[in-house]
């Protein structure tokens, strides 16, 4: 009896890991096209006030991609994992912020 | 029940990364210190995109900088990053030889992807005699992507040394969060990767 209901939740889990798999390969493709996209665009020659917004959006979502799926923050009890990576980004965009504007300007 | 036991139950928890003590503060700890990460690379970000103007009479991005290189490198890394999620999908159902093969696959991407950063530093100073010192650009440009592909060498060199010490192990709850801090190190790296081919590539090819 014992034996089985461990079969049976090991069963569930694996299904849920094959779920997760399939959502990574998903968020997989979505990066593979964003990346195709960003490099089609600067090929393309279009005005690059255009383009430069664009590729750096394509990033971004790319990235939020990498970090949710691949790295697993859109699991649970990632709230410390949040808070490191959003720190970092905080004080990683005031020091850009800084070298290109306050002391190059 | 000794430790040996603890480590090496029947069937593996849920999270074998986060089940010990020991892995939880590995867990956090290494997200903590992939926060100091992000800004030790906006610094270097930000130093290039202060001085990416700055060629001192050498070639600028435009002229210096080929695509088809740069595509073909994103996808071997992007490609890498995938591989290490299978591998760590291997991980979570307890099977140590195929999350063993898509590590492997993963390190040969790696190592592929480094070889073509080598040819193109290579190409950078024997074509254009674009070198470290030849401009505040070579500068920033150099540091920002040999940072990175020092990075890559780590990584390879961490995950290597990680399935030769634990060939004949197999998976317990000892080895398990270690592996699963290397594929999110080789994650990060992926990530900032998307960073430098957009901004520094892409950007520079724009003008």
């Amino acid at each position: 009896m014992a034996k089985d209901t461990n079969s049976t939740h090991n069963e569930f889990e694996k299904a849920e890991h094959k779920q997760e798999m399939q959502h990574q390969v998903i968020s997989f493709v979505m990066m593979i096209i964003f990346t195709i996209a960003a490099f089609a665009l600067v090929v393309s020659d279009v005005s690059k006030y255009f383009t430069i917004p664009i590729i750096l959006l394509l990033a971004v979502v790319q990235v939020v991609f990498q970090l949710y799926y691949f790295m697993h923050m859109k699991n649970k009890d990632h709230e410390m994992p949040a808070l490191m990576i959003y720190g970092g980004i905080a004080v990683a965009f005031m020091t850009i912020l800084t070298f290109t504007t306050i002391i190059w300007w | 029940m000794s430790n040996e036991d603890i480590l090496n139950p029947k069937q593996m928890p849920h999270e074998p990364e986060k089940a010990t003590l020991e892995g939880k503060n590995k867990f956090l700890g290494f997200w903590f210190f992939l926060g100091g990460e992000t800004v030790l690379f906006a610094s270097l970000f930000g130093t290039y995109l202060a001085l990416n103007d700055s060629t001192a009479g050498g070639p600028g991005t435009e002229e210096l900088f080929g695509l088809e290189l740069v595509f073909v490198m994103t996808m071997l890394l992007l490609t890498s990053s995938l591989t290490s999620v299978y591998a760590m999908y291997h991980m979570k159902n307890n099977n140590f030889s195929k999350m063993m093969v898509w590590l492997g696959v993963t390190v040969a991407l790696g190592f592929t992807f480094l070889g073509f950063e080598i040819y193109e530093f290579y190409h950078y100073i024997h074509e254009y005699e674009f070198t470290f010192r030849s401009s505040a650009l070579g500068s920033a440009f150099y540091t920002l992507v040999g940072f990175h592909g020092g990075h890559v060498l780590f990584g390879l060199l961490w995950i290597l040394t990680l399935m030769g010490r634990n060939a004949k192990r197999g998976l317990n709850l000892y080895n398990a969060p270690k592996f699963y801090i290397a594929s999110l190190y080789w994650h990060f790296i992926d990530v900032v990767w998307v960073f430098i081919f957009t901004v520094v590539y892409l950007m520079g090819k724009v003008g």
